[in-house]
């Protein structure tokens, strides 16, 4: 491997550490962003008319805001988002500031994703369940979850692949990782060498993540048939 | 252990208000097997969804073993729920779970310890006769058997009362007599009561005591399985019989030529009975008696739970006086006699 680079073996520690880093604020802001949105999403659905915790005026309130953030383009987040950041972090530079915006950015995509999962569920499963004292708590953690799963699986697989894009963007803006890579070396310094192998290292990623999503949630469907 | 008291359920859809059920009022005993027939949009699905309060009723009261069930708190209610089996007609079982932990579902809802539900599934999957399909999911199983679980399922918590919402409807007609049977068997065996909506007048015939006709939000008649059967008052109650026994005469029989000379007369009758009267021979004892020609045009002959009954369409040739002796002597048997044609 070094042989191939020659003098560009520098090249490959740099890739590394990007890389790292990139997987490091993809997986941190996926697991952050389903920690708000898989709840705001289970709301979204259960609060939604003749459903278990119908409430119209709490799901229209909380459709909006969802509908508002999913139309705020990313690049325009990452900017907003600066002070919120710096008050929370204490930086808006580096891996770990750049959490911050990919984790509120993928909220209400999250949100939506786990709307989209848990409505697929049959009207009927869920009577069943109130026809046996189910209470929404139950109905939720028994019935919507666990039947939604290979869907909720493929869900978080695409919001990963979706923050890996956004973790490049944030990068472009002192968020480090494969994004600040290119950008620095690859786009500033006209080092091509660098920005291939950036654009081939997040093809693997995104590929990797949508195998293993495709897998797990093949596996459970598998296992139900 | 059912009372239902002029309950009315209307749903307001789109700014129209669709009446669903219309001053309804039923009594289901304890431990029958009662079931509601009608056409799709009669109300029948309301009605019984009522009962565990899937859906709300807009006026009317229902008492579900002396307890009325649309006044409770909502921690009450889920607890009666507990106590109300419900099966469906699309089974409703989670893809998520196999057959034990399915059957295992309703007792975690009913927080039953552990190692005593586990036995109590144990118990039940025997008692459907499933037990070898334990660690099978859903999908593997055929409708029979899906049905099946669901059965289980609703008994796991010891209901007095079980719901059955088509619950053969989207079986096969073999399929559909060995769950039927399920259901009269652990009637039996549980003292459980039983109510079921259906479509089907087979499945009233073949597991009811009593039958309720719902027709267009209304109940139009309720009665004895075999009352009804037997004498249908209304046409929505007629046309549900006749899908199952056809008292209809094929109507060329009406009006084919039927020879007569002098004092010999022909008479085309229907001949209707119901239990004892089935079993005595008392035809051939009028053809002796008022020596008559007799040929059989026409005959259904069924049985609801151990009573025989049914229709005889038959022509019968002989002196015109003795003719008319011999319909006194069956209506004096207890026959409904009907005189279909005269000649």
């Amino acid at each position: 491997m070094l042989e191939l680079f020659g003098d560009n073996s520098w090249i490959v520690g740099k890739v590394l550490v990007a890389t790292w880093e990139t997987i490091y604020m993809v997986l941190t802001s996926t697991v952050l962003s389903y920690l708000f949105g898989l709840p705001l999403g289970i709301i979204l659905v259960t609060t939604a008319e003749n459903h278990i915790m119908e409430n119209k005026g709490l799901n229209r309130v909380l459709g909006s805001i969802v509908n508002a953030a999913r139309s705020i383009p990313f690049i325009i987040f990452l900017i907003l988002l600066i002070p919120f950041t710096r008050l929370l972090i204490g930086t808006s530079i580096g891996t770990v500031a750049s959490i911050v915006p990919l984790t509120i950015a993928a909220i209400p995509f999250v949100a939506r994703m786990v709307e989209t999962s848990l409505k697929e569920i049959e009207r009927g499963l869920i009577e069943a369940a109130i026809s046996m004292g189910a209470n929404a708590q139950q109905v939720i953690s028994k019935v919507l979850l666990p039947e939604a799963m290979p869907s909720l699986l493929l869900g978080f697989a695409i919001t990963a692949i979706n923050l890996v894009g956004y973790s490049a963007m944030a990068g472009i803006v002192g968020g480090g990782g494969l994004g600040t890579l290119a950008y620095y070396y690859g786009y500033q310094r006209y080092e091509d060498t660098v920005m291939l192998i950036t654009v081939i290292v997040l093809i693997v990623l995104v590929q990797g993540v949508q195998m293993l999503g495709d897998n797990l949630a093949g596996q459970i469907v598998n296992k139900r048939r | 252990m059912i009372e239902i008291k002029n309950l009315s359920k209307i749903y307001a859809a789109s700014g129209q208000e669709v009446l669903a059920l219309d001053d309804v009022s039923l009594t289901v005993q304890k431990g029958e097997i009662f079931g509601i027939i009608g056409l799709s949009g009669a109300g029948k699905s309301t009605l019984i969804r009522c009962i565990n309060m899937l859906e709300k009723p807009t006026r009317g009261s229902i008492a579900v073993d002396g307890r009325e069930i649309t006044s409770l708190g909502k921690q009450e209610l889920r607890l009666a729920r507990q106590k109300i089996g419900m099966i469906f007609q699309q089974f409703n079982l989670l893809s998520s779970r196999n057959v034990f932990d399915n059957v295992m579902f309703p007792l975690e809802i009913a927080k039953v310890p552990r190692s005593e539900a586990k036995e109590r599934v144990q118990e039940l999957l025997e008692l459907v006769g499933l037990t070898d399909k334990a660690g099978m999911h859903p999908a593997q199983l055929s409708g029979g058997q899906k049905q099946r679980v669901g059965i289980a399922r609703a008994l796991a918590n010891g209901p007095k009362l079980l719901l059955s919402d088509e619950a053969t409807s989207a079986l096969d007609p073999q399929t559909t007599r060995s769950i039927l049977k399920l259901l009269k068997d652990i009637n039996r065996q549980l003292n459980l009561t039983v109510l079921l909506i259906t479509h089907d007048m087979n499945v009233i015939k073949d597991v009811c005591d009593r039958v309720a006709v719902i027709d267009n939000s209304r109940i139009v008649e309720i009665g004895d399985v075999l009352e009804v059967f037997s004498n249908p008052q209304t046409p929505t109650s007629h046309s549900f019989v006749n899908a199952v026994i056809s008292h209809e005469v094929p109507g060329e029989l009406l009006h084919s030529p039927m020879d007569h000379s002098g004092d010999t007369a022909t008479k085309l009758i229907r001949v209707s009975f119901i239990g004892a009267s089935a079993g005595k021979p008392l035809i051939s004892s009028m053809i002796r008696r008022y020596n008559i020609d007799v040929s059989i045009i026409y005959g259904n002959i069924d049985r609801i739970k151990d009573t025989p009954f049914g229709n005889l369409t038959l022509e019968m040739i002989g002196h015109s006086e003795l003719l008319q002796e011999a319909l006194d002597y069956l209506r004096g048997e207890g026959l409904e006699i009907e005189v279909l044609r005269n000649a």
